[in-house]
């Protein structure tokens, strides 16, 4: 929770050691990287904006972790967090993001033309497509941090914003706060509408606070283009639609999104982004280009098979239950997305979805043929 | 209203306050400034003005959404407290959670002391209402733990099955849980154990730390029902009581666990005594001489409890300052229980009524949970003595009814006496 600058230098009266965190039963990104003498040279530190190290850490020490899920551990609660605090985010990001260095440049690539096929995918297999990213706006604390006033203030920029769209583009901005309950149902119906968070991780980092207040779902009238506005980030921006058709799905994504930030340019407030880091969002596991590009895909004989896993990591694809994160699949479909966000650019990484799920798609046929896939195995990305 | 708060430290108070102090003039000075006058602290920073920040509170049944309007929040907003404690803090439990249409919460909490001076404007109207007019402007509340005061208050086993009372002490000088750092934290833990470990006698006891026990002394604790769990009300969890979870939290009770402390949870510590049956009068006389026992030892090392003359004893949430007393039984009462007229008896006798499992439980049987309603206002003996009359009538009331007589509603009793 954010405490003033004065909390931070009333903290400076007590030692490192009675300050530092126990982290002995910790297993996150964040305490396998902080140690006391790292915590000593943070701790007088704070942002523009008066985010602190405990600010950043506080998720992490709240929540220990699990022995087989990695989670960060730590947020930012703007964008001068990753300058300040680079030392503790750093190495977290290298960890993380298998290896990033801190001298590493990355690549952002949105011109959708570069993408090699993606629209012949096999809708008996592939039920749906999607993409999604998450956008900062720049000059603005982040969800952790911000207060109520600059929540608000994010919200406005970015119903101007998108409500000036057209074409394809034109929607409708929904409030949390003062949606009807038909509004509700249907926003349910079409799996829109987001929830307050319950996930400890998320609460832990005040992310949930002034709940409902500022937040809301902004979606085009096809339904096919979705902006959440002060979820986990500023923006989180999804593009979606039934079958496998994921070059468009990524066209208008790459549109969408480029439409948007050329109003809020106009306003001075662009995205937060530096050649480093890419798109600078909340968390650091969305570094970089926050890009999951995914399908629902049915591989019933693959994913029971020995090598899906080793199939998966060699493609750099990962996946997850329909639910999303953290679920179980249903009925062999699969979530299958990119693994990387950071070091690769958005068409890459999409170019990594839509190539490894038409192999997949090709290994499951081949299966259900009683055929070997040994031959078709690649070699890692 | 006046709102000079002079505190008294005692000079080993002092000498304790400069040996945290680390490099720098800058703190020492900083520390002795806390000796007088509540400082209004630093500015917040500030980009919006307080129009663009004043939540929305429309859709709120809380108490500090009843009485924070845009002109209060306008005055406060940006204050803090010397340690930094700012309104924002104070009242994001309650932003955060609107409340029920039947019960109403408080929605505001502490961080230290001095919130309730710096933002007396708010806490004051939220105190007289949750205190049934209390004010803390104008009237002084009586503390009074002189056990042997108390008439009666040894019930017929036959309806009381147990005997417990409660409260709380916050150590001066340290932040409160919704504000504290992890070192301030630690300290509380550490003043608090030591002086429980110079307890003696029937009070002689051990220190289970949340962090180092092992899996029989938790096993244990959970069938002596003395554990507390990490808060997951999120009335607790959004006023950031449970950050840093289990860092320096523990139990500590007596050998022969009548007597129990509980170290940084909702407040710097709570403090029960408790045995079966119905002898109230003994519990309530082993919970002040445990009180006073562990107050004198903790100012041999040169601590205090947080007091004042306005509004008794400091806690976290302001429903529970004042005495921050509530002693209650478990009572079964199967024809009272049943008759029509029972809430409005309980509510004369000034009592309320909970579920055997606390606040927010409900009753199992005919059992119940009763307890005093005020905290503040009262001293501790008088809200005992409340609860031994009450019961008194509650038990006589189901004796009646056991012989086919009737009874009667009693007159309401006065609130501050």
């Amino acid at each position: 929770m954010p405490f003033g600058n004065t909390h931070n230098n009333f903290k400076l009266n007590y030692s490192v050691e009675d300050e530092f965190p126990d982290l002995t039963k910790h297993n996150n990104h964040m305490a396998k990287v902080l140690t006391q003498e790292m915590y000593a040279k943070l701790r007088d530190k704070q942002t523009p904006t008066g985010f602190t190290v405990d600010d950043v850490i506080q998720t992490g020490v709240d929540n220990p972790g699990h022995p087989f899920i990695m989670t960060v551990g730590c947020v930012a609660g703007d964008e001068e967090s990753y300058e300040v605090f680079k030392d503790l985010l750093d190495p977290v990001i290298s960890d993380r993001h298998g290896g990033y260095k801190a001298t590493d440049k990355h690549k952002t690539d949105l011109n959708f033309e570069n993408l090699k096929g993606g629209d012949d995918l096999d809708p008996n297999y592939v039920l749906s497509s999607r993409v999604r990213t998450g956008r900062s706006i720049k000059g603005y604390a982040l969800p952790p941090h911000n207060s109520r006033g600059e929540r608000r203030a994010v919200e406005k920029l970015s119903v101007e914003a998108l409500n000036s769209l057209d074409g394809e583009f034109k929607g409708k901005y929904y409030p949390l706060k003062s949606m009807t309950d038909a509004e509700q149902e249907q926003l349910i119906a079409d799996h829109f509408l987001f929830d307050k968070p319950v996930s400890p991780l998320l609460l832990g980092a005040g992310m949930a606070r002034d709940w409902p207040d500022a937040r809301g779902i902004w979606h085009n009238e096809n339904k096919t283009f979705l902006v959440w506005v002060n979820e986990e980030d500023h923006l989180r921006v999804i593009s979606m639609q039934k079958g496998g058709n994921m070059k468009e799905v990524f066209k208008r994504f790459c549109v969408g999104l480029q439409r948007i930030e050329e109003i809020f340019k106009k306003h001075n407030h662009g995205f937060m982004w530096n050649q480093h880091l890419g798109f600078i969002l909340t968390c650091p596991s969305n570094l970089g280009t926050g890009l999951r590009g995914g399908v629902h895909v049915k591989l019933p004989k693959l994913s029971t098979h020995a090598k899906f896993e080793e199939i998966l990591n060699r493609l750099r694809l990962q996946k997850r239950g329909t639910g999303g994160v953290d679920t179980a699949s249903v009925g062999g479909v699969f979530d299958i997305s990119n693994a990387d966000r950071i070091g690769s650019s958005e068409v890459d990484q999409v170019q990594c979805v839509v190539d490894g799920v038409k192999l997949m798609v090709e290994m499951e046929k081949k299966l259900e043929k009683g055929e070997s896939i040994d031959s078709m195995i690649p070699a890692q990305k | 209203m006046a709102s000079s708060f002079a505190r008294i430290l005692s000079s080993k108070r002092k000498v304790g306050i400069l040996s945290l102090v680390g490099a720098g003039s800058l703190t020492v000075g900083f520390f002795l400034n806390r000796e007088q006058h509540v400082n209004a602290g630093a500015h917040v920073r500030r980009i919006y003005p307080a129009s663009a920040e004043y939540p929305d509170l429309r859709k709120h049944n809380n108490c500090m959404a009843s009485h924070l309007t845009p002109a209060v929040y306008a005055k406060l907003c940006d204050k803090t407290t010397p340690n930094g404690y700012t309104l924002d803090l104070a009242i994001q439990t309650g932003v955060d959670n609107p409340g029920h249409p039947f019960i109403k919460t408080v929605g505001m909490v502490a961080g230290d002391e001095e919130s309730y001076e710096v933002f007396a404007d708010i806490f004051n109207s939220v105190i007289k209402e949750r205190h049934n007019g209390y004010d803390p402007c104008n009237m002084k509340h009586p503390t009074d733990l002189d056990s042997s005061k108390i008439r009666g208050g040894q019930f017929d086993a036959k309806y009381v099955l147990s005997s417990r009372v409660r409260t709380g002490r916050s150590i001066r000088g340290l932040s409160l849980p919704p504000a504290c750092t992890r070192a301030e934290r630690r300290e509380v833990e550490r003043v608090v154990i030591d002086a429980l470990a110079g307890l003696k006698g029937d009070l002689a006891g051990k220190y289970y730390s949340l962090t180092l026990m092992n899996e029989q002394e938790q096993q244990q604790l959970i069938d002596d029902h003395f554990l507390f769990d990490k808060p997951v009300s999120p009335l607790l969890t959004c006023a950031g009581m449970a950050r840093d979870w289990p860092d320096a939290r523990g139990i500590w009770h007596n050998n022969e666990k009548t007597f129990l402390v509980w170290v940084n949870e909702e407040d710097h510590t709570r403090v029960i005594s408790m045995e079966k049956g119905g002898n109230m009068k003994r519990v309530f006389e082993r919970f002040c001489r445990g009180l006073q026992e562990v107050e004198r030892l903790i100012q041999e090392k040169g601590w205090e409890f947080m007091w004042n003359e306005r509004l008794g004893y400091i806690l976290t949430c302001p429903s529970n300052l004042g005495t921050g007393l509530r002693a209650g039984v478990h009572v079964t009462l199967p024809r009272l229980s049943k008759d029509p007229r029972f809430p409005k008896i309980l509510d004369n006798l000034r009592l309320q009524k909970r579920g055997t499992g606390g606040v927010d439980t409900a009753a199992v049987g005919n059992t119940f949970d009763i307890s005093n309603l005020d905290r503040l206002g009262q001293s501790e003996v008088q809200l005992v003595q409340t609860v031994i009359d009450g019961l008194n009538y509650l038990i006589e009331c189901e004796k009646k009814l056991e012989r086919g007589q009737d009874i009667k509603i009693p007159a309401p009793i006065s609130q501050f006496k």
